[in-house]
């Protein structure tokens, strides 16, 4: 599961792209790198720092590929994040094959949050998740 | 971009010369040097990937203000034929799938109601859901919300937003045809509950504007402009809707391409024939998406009009009109000598329909379809008039917006949301937000210069100028 971490918009969990955002995940497994994408992705919306993960939901999914798997993560996510009124903080994600079991916690928008831009979703864009000398990167565009 | 890899067509069309045994269709790009030079080279390598898709119909196109999106660029334009085995595309047409603008036209001038400025960006502030996690007050089921994807801004109307009257300025008079609710996904109606009437975040905005200068009478005449009156516009989309069509069938359209055997030059091109079932799907649920943007926009003109009017007895708002620029669109255009029914994609770009075209609503049809340009909170908007040139030039189409210069991220770099507030405050202009990181992402320096978008519109013969606006206050998203 990822902990809530400093995330600096702008910084190294992010890459450049004119209109959008480049998120970068990373994590010593690829769901870890999955779950650290989550994150800047949330982070482009709220300090995650502030948000009290307080309430949880879950997702599952089957996807063999696993640069579409990132996108199909990310996009549940959000869309989950919409359809419950909450902003999230801590993500898990777990891979058995095809099938892909995960979720997050956080808490509703309150009004002292301090606000980012909204991220409508993600896209095949720079998309690429690989295992480097370091550790696993997932990467790819969000439209915002 | 890199300019020595373009050949110059004339003084405002540049296009990218395939390589020898290259086959692809045409690429053109509009534009001066200058602000082809402020482009991304992945906007030339972005177009040229759009032309290679099957069944283009004339050339893939680039308006002035173009920048690197994903699949197309955005302002990018291009038309596919289904005789033809033309395609449609998910990221052709992005994922705020009709974002567009509706611009409100006042009986009111400046010079008498700039002492209630300050009172009106507090209530429309206040009144606006605007912003990441804002909700609206309207609540809708998914049952309740086929009907707004089935009949668009005609819906919001009947629920007494707005007025009949309304419609008649509303591209396709409110509501596109060939919506299918069913192919919107349950998670897509339920992500949509509370966005219903919601402005969004990013670069939309609401916006009060004086109009500060005339550029051509006779239109400006048509249109009901004149300088010193203050116009509003709303730029906004079809909300998380949308973005979730956008999302699905991003993934279940680059399947269907590798399943149908399409070979695409990169995935986010995500494609089908448009004559496929899978192509077809996408089609349909993209229109209802079009309906949930053009009632959204309904429902936030109802709520401006309610604030103005509740500060400003007096306050009249008519819809001047309403354009989207994020759709594609099944419209009939000559190609080669022969009229063709073609399914256009304008993702970032405007519709703009000459003088004499049936689909520009009569009070306007001698003058042309007005276009509207929207610029950064710092600089202004321009109001242009579609012309009959623009049909051979671009299938009708002109530019949207100033265009990114610079990155989100380089932007964040360089200024800080409260300062940037301050300095406009201190120039008159009021912003309103509750994302001073969004402001500093919005700033007007990370934006090219409208103004030299606007002129590039014109030259290229896209549409000609009417009228600029120079904005007074802005709620941002």
């Amino acid at each position: 599961m990822s902990v809530a971490r400093s995330i600096t918009p702008g910084g190294d969990d992010y890459f450049e792209h004119d209109a959008d955002i480049g998120v970068i995940g990373r994590g010593a497994t690829l769901e870890e790198s999955f779950e650290s994408a989550a994150a800047a992705t949330f982070a482009i919306m709220a300090d995650l720092a502030a948000v009290r993960p307080e309430q949880s939901v879950s997702l599952d999914f089957e996807e063999a590929d696993v640069e579409i798997a990132l996108v199909r993560w990310l996009n549940l996510l959000l869309a989950l994040s919409h359809e419950h009124g909450l902003v999230f903080r801590r993500f898990w994600i777990e891979r058995d094959g095809v099938r892909w079991r995960g979720g997050a916690s956080g808490e509703p928008w309150r009004r002292d949050l301090e606000r980012g831009v909204e991220v409508k979703g993600a896209t095949l864009t720079m998309l690429q998740v690989r295992e480097e000398r370091d550790g696993w990167r997932a990467r790819c565009v969000v439209d915002v | 971009m890199d300019l020595s890899k373009l050949k110059q067509i004339d003084e405002w069309t540049w296009t990218v010369p395939p390589a020898p045994g290259e086959a692809r269709g045409e690429v053109r790009l509009y534009g001066s040097p200058e602000l082809l030079a402020t482009m991304d080279n992945k906007v030339m390598e972005q177009i040229t990937n759009v032309a290679r898709l099957p069944g283009l119909a004339g050339p893939a196109m680039t308006m002035p203000d173009a920048h690197w999106g994903y699949g197309f660029p955005i302002g990018g334009v291009a038309a596919f034929d289904p005789e033809q085995g033309g395609i449609i595309s998910a990221g052709g047409v992005g994922f705020d799938i009709s974002c567009g603008i509706r611009c409100l036209r006042t009986n009111l001038e400046l010079a008498d109601v700039a002492g209630e400025l300050p009172s009106l960006a507090r209530e429309l502030s206040e009144k606006i859901p605007a912003g990441v996690g804002e909700e609206g007050d309207l609540k809708l089921a998914p049952e309740a919300l086929d009907d707004v994807l089935a009949r668009g801004a005609q819906w919001a109307v009947e629920h007494g937003y707005g007025a009949a009257a309304d419609l008649e300025f509303i591209e396709e008079g409110g509501r596109v045809g060939g919506p299918v609710p069913q192919n919107v996904s349950p998670l897509a109606k339920k992500r949509q509950r509370g966005e219903m009437g919601t402005l969004g975040s990013g670069n939309h905005y609401l916006e009060v504007q004086v109009v500060e200068r005339i550029y051509d009478e006779a239109a400006a005449r048509a249109y009901g402009l004149h300088e010193g009156q203050l116009v509003v516009s709303i730029h906004c989309g079809s909300r998380g809707l949308g973005h979730q069509i956008g999302t699905e069938y991003l993934v279940s359209l680059a399947k269907a391409a590798t399943r149908l055997n399409i070979r695409l030059p990169d995935r986010e091109l995500a494609c089908a024939p448009i004559h496929t079932p899978e192509g077809q799907q996408y089609l349909g649920a993209m229109n209802a998406a079009i309906n949930c943007a053009l009632a959204n926009r309904q429902i936030l003109t109802h709520l401006t009009r309610r604030c103005f009017s509740r500060l400003i007895a007096r306050a009249r708002l008519e819809t001047l009109f309403d354009v989207s620029h994020n759709t594609c669109k099944r419209e009939s255009h000559v190609v080669d000598g022969r009229k063709r029914l073609l399914y256009v994609h304008r993702k970032g770009a405007t519709r703009a329909f000459g003088p004499g075209h049936p689909a520009v609503p009569e009070r306007y049809r001698a003058v042309g379809q007005p276009v509207v340009i929207g610029g950064s909170m710092g600089t202004g908007s321009w109001i242009l008039a579609g012309t009959a040139e623009s049909e051979n030039r671009a299938f009708a189409s002109a530019s949207h917006g100033a265009g990114r210069a610079m990155s989100r991220h380089q932007a964040l770099k360089q200024w800080r949301g409260r300062e940037l507030v301050d300095q406009l405050a201190a120039q008159g202009i009021l912003i309103r937000t509750r994302s001073m990181r969004g402001v500093a992402e919005e700033a007007p320096g990370a934006y090219k210069d409208v103004n030299a978008v606007a002129e590039a519109t014109e030259q290229a013969g896209l549409a000609r100028r009417v009228a600029f606006l120079r904005p007074k206050v802005c709620v941002k998203g």
